[in-house]
Formats: structure tokens, C-alpha cells, sequence
């Protein structure tokens, strides 16, 4: 027999689905804007993020609804304690894309600084582990959450190569400076974007193990 | 470290069964189940109707045994003691093991003065001098002295069934048992009166070892320190409450608190 909350947490799932499909594409958007140069693409941006917005508050409503009427315990109870982080994690991540859009802004008013390789490749990872943490979420699948972890590992090594490569340039060449600095923040905001993604499967692997692993906690 | 620190990190076993194993007739209605309950904590006692709590919170003061036909095998270990032990005087057992049942069940011929003194009359005490700081202590122990210290005549009956139920309370806590037993004891009471006796049994359990049957699971994750969860007369899971509301090991035990089942 179906229980009450589980029909809440359905819908509960629904809402967070939803809410994770527009930051997928809001990253999507405010990253192809800077890589094919299109920056109608960030306007796109900006309503996805008043989406985001409305599902955080929603979310956060149903999850005190479960907690005040149906007193979740055990897989409930984590699964709510985790809907309630992951929640907010998507909710920055919405922030990050906007950030990107607006560092994407600036840099493509001026000319192309160089053709971009590893931060499409960057982009490209962060994107990957997006929809995976968000698939281990839905699927209950452990072992797709502990992936994500392991990628957060190559987006950190590529942000620290792109660094390198434009710290380079804005040494040798005083006019690339203010777009090797949009470029460096963007790389910061997708290592940052990477970050959330890393907590989304940390907490899928609380709701579905109890194991806390955070900060190398076991 | 000092003893208190100690005591805090490893406490006490004060009360502890091995293997107890409870029938009536030929019927088995808890399995060898083994549970150490720590001195000044309130271990809680969950599992679906049927399951052998109440029989088992029973067989720690003997009362189980007192149904025709039933029985007791295993140890039941008081302070290290066997309570089961050839010789010992069940009644003795019962004044050091109290014990409180669902419905409140003051006396009800005796005055609110009488119920609580009730044991140490039937004892043979009778001096006021003895009997009256005793009445007081244990009452206010029960947090009930307040409301009714200007009607310690009265019978216990005239008062709310959550003031009854304080007043049982205050009658086992009079004869100064190191272990009170409590079978569901909130379950015929109100929200407000039920959050009386937790309160007052966070305040008891300092001084009192508490094992207690309650069918409301967020009782038992409100104020147990440990939780055991029982099903078909076996003990299927034991631990600190947190743990078993949070991420129980086994399966059933998911289940039953989840509310998938019983």
C-alpha cells in the first residue's frame, strides 16, 4: 500500500526534476553563449534563473509540509534532509549561471581573446556531472553519485590549467587583461558550479547509505 | 578522566537480560532475546502489536510469571544479580523494578496521600513523620505536588487521567526503585498531559533507570537514549535512538519505523 508520503515525496521529486532540468539549461545556455559567441543565448539565462527561484521556495514549502505532517524517519528523514541541501545547492547553481552570463557579457563586447579548448571541455564536465548527480538523486543509484565525485577531481586540474594559460597571457600582453580576467572568473564559476554538483552526490550518498562524507568524514 | 566522564562514555549496565525467553503454556512469546539496558538512561521499547514488548518489559520484575501458565527462562540481570535466581522474593524484585502500565490505575478507594504511600504502608511503615517527606518527595518527583498539595485527601480518582497517571508514577517512585517500567504509559493521554510525563521522565531518569514500551515512534525518538526494536518475540535490532531513526541496519527495522508494515 502506497503511504502518504510517499505520494508527497513523488511530487516532491517531480518539482526538484523540474527544478534541476532549468539549471542544466540555464548552464547550458550561459556556457554555448560564450563558446559560439551568441549572446542572445544569456537572456535565456536570466528567466531560467527566475524559475530556479520560485522552485527553491517551493521545494523548501513541501519539505517543511512533510516535516510538520508526516514526521519522516529513517530513508524518509534523509531523503528530506538531503532534498532540503540539495535544494539549496541548485538554487546557487542558478547563481553561478547567471554569473557566467554576466563575466560572458563582458567578454564577448570585445574581440575573441583566443579560440577557447579547455573551457568548453570544462563546461562540458561540469554539465556531465550536473545531470549525473541529479540521476543518482532520482535513480537511487550510489554508484553514480560516487562518479561525480571522482569528476570534480579533472574539473579542478582543468580550472587550474586554464589559470595558468591566461595568467600567461595578461603577463605578455597588457590588452588581454580585462578578458583573461572574464575568462578566469567563468573558469571560477564552473569549478564552482562543479563544487555544488560534488555536495548534490554527497548527499545522495547520506539519503541512500546514512554515511556522512563530507570533508573526509566516515 | 573523572568517574562521571567515565560514566557518561561507558554507563552502567543497571539492568540486563541473557537470553530471556518468555511462554505462556507452550506458546514462546519472546525468543532469547539478550539487552543491556544502562543505568540512568531510558531505553525504549518499539515493535507492531504482538511482538513480545510488553511481555518481555514484564519479565523484568516478574510479573509476567504472575498469569497462569506463563513463564520466564534465561537470566534477568539486576546490578548483576539474577532476579530469577532460586530464592528471590518476587515482591522484593517488583519494590526495586516499578513499574507503570497504559491506563492510570491510582487505588481507588485510597486518598491521593495514600496511593503514593501505598507501598511503604503495605510495607509496615506508618509513622507520618516517615510517610510524609516521602509523599512529598515523590509527588514533586512526579511533578504533580503543585496541583495537588492542598488535596492530599481526596481520592486519587477525582484527578485528570494525566495527573492519574503522574500520581502512579509518584506511588512507584515512593518505595525508591533503581529501575521504573512503563508500559505505554502515555497512550491513553492527551498531547498536553503526555508532554508532561516526558518532560518529567527526562527529569527521572537522572536518578531513575527507565525502560519504557511506546507504540509512538516519535516518543521513542524524543526522549529514549537507546531504542530496541522487537518483532515475532525477537529482538531484531538494539542501539542509540538516533541511530535507529536516522539509519537502522536491518531491513524490518526500516520498515516497521518507516511505517511500511505494522
Amino acid at each position: 500500500m502506497e503511504r502518504q508520503i510517499d505520494i508527497e515525496i513523488r511530487a516532491l521529486k517531480e518539482l526538484i526534476l523540474n527544478m534541476g532540468g532549468c539549471v542544466e539549461k540555464a548552464i547550458e545556455e550561459a556556457t554555448q553563449a560564450l563558446i559560439l559567441r551568441e549572446p542572445q543565448r544569456l537572456q535565456r539565462v536570466y528567466e531560467l534563473e527566475t524559475k530556479i527561484n520560485e522552485h527553491h521556495i517551493q521545494v523548501d514549502e513541501a519539505c517543511v509540509k512533510i516535516l510538520a505532517t508526516q514526521s519522516p524517519l529513517a530513508a524518509d528523514l534523509r531523503w528530506i534532509v538531503a532534498t532540503i541541501k540539495i535544494n539549496t545547492d541548485l538554487e546557487r547553481m542558478g547563481d553561478q549561471a547567471v554569473n557566467i552570463s554576466h563575466n560572458g557579457e563582458r567578454y564577448l563586447t570585445e574581440p575573441a581573446l583566443k579560440p577557447l579548448i579547455d573551457l568548453p571541455r570544462m563546461a562540458s564536465e561540469v554539465r556531465q556531472m550536473v545531470r549525473s548527480c541529479l540521476d543518482a538523486f532520482v535513480r537511487k543509484d550510489l554508484a553514480l553519485a560516487e562518479k561525480v565525485l571522482e569528476q570534480d577531481d579533472i574539473v579542478d586540474g582543468l580550472k587550474n590549467e586554464i589559470f595558468d594559460e591566461l595568467r600567461n597571457y595578461m603577463v605578455t600582453d597588457s590588452t588581454s587583461v580585462s578578458r583573461a580576467l572574464n575568462l578566469i572568473l567563468i573558469a571560477r564559476n564552473l569549478e564552482r558550479l562543479g563544487d555544488h554538483a560534488t555536495n548534490i552526490a554527497e548527499d545522495v550518498i547520506y539519503a541512500l547509505t546514512g554515511k556522512d562524507i563530507r570533508h573526509g568524514h566516515s | 578522566m573523572s568517574a562521571d566522564e567515565q560514566t557518561k562514555l561507558q554507563p552502567r549496565i543497571e539492568l540486563e537480560t541473557i537470553g530471556l525467553q518468555a511462554y505462556f503454556g507452550e506458546t514462546r512469546a519472546v525468543h532469547g532475546v539478550s539487552l543491556r539496558m544502562p543505568r540512568h538512561r531510558l531505553t525504549a521499547l518499539i515493535g507492531p502489536s504482538g511482538c513480545g514488548k510488553s511481555t518481555f518489559i514484564r519479565c523484568l520484575n516478574r510479573l509476567h510469571e504472575e498469569i497462569p501458565g506463563a513463564r520466564a527462562e534465561g537470566q534477568v540481570l539486576l546490578e548483576g544479580e539474577d532476579i530469577y535466581r532460586r530464592g528471590v522474593d518476587p515482591v522484593l524484585i517488583r519494590r526495586r523494578i516499578g513499574m507503570v502500565f497504559q491506563r492510570p490505575n491510582p487505588f481507588p478507594t485510597m486518598s491521593i496521600y495514600e496511593n503514593v504511600a501505598s507501598g511503604l504502608l503495605l510495607a509496615g511503615v506508618k509513622d507520618r513523620r516517615t510517610l510524609d517527606p516521602i509523599v512529598e518527595r515523590s509527588l514533586k518527583q512526579a511533578a504533580l505536588w503543585d496541583e495537588v498539595k492542598d488535596q492530599l485527601k481526596r481520592t486519587g480518582t477525582r484527578l485528570s487521567g494525566g495527573q492519574q497517571q503522574r500520581l502512579c508514577i509518584a506511588r512507584a517512585l515512593a518505595v525508591e526503585p533503581p529501575v521504573l517500567l512503563m508500559d505505554e504509559p502515555t497512550s491513553a493521554l492527551d498531547p498536553i498531559s503526555t508532554a508532561r510525563i516526558e518532560e518529567l521522565l527526562l527529569e527521572l531518569k537522572k536518578a531513575v533507570t527507565v525502560v519504557m514500551v511506546t507504540h509512538n515512534m516519535q516518543q521513542a525518538a524524543r526522549i529514549s537514549d537507546q531504542t530496541a526494536f522487537f518483532l515475532l518475540g525477537d529482538m531484531v535490532e538494539s542501539g542509540p535512538t538516533d541511530a535507529i531513526f536516522t539509519n537502522p541496519k536491518d531491513q524490518r527495522t526500516e520498515q516497521y519505523i518507516t511505517g511500511r508494515f505494522g
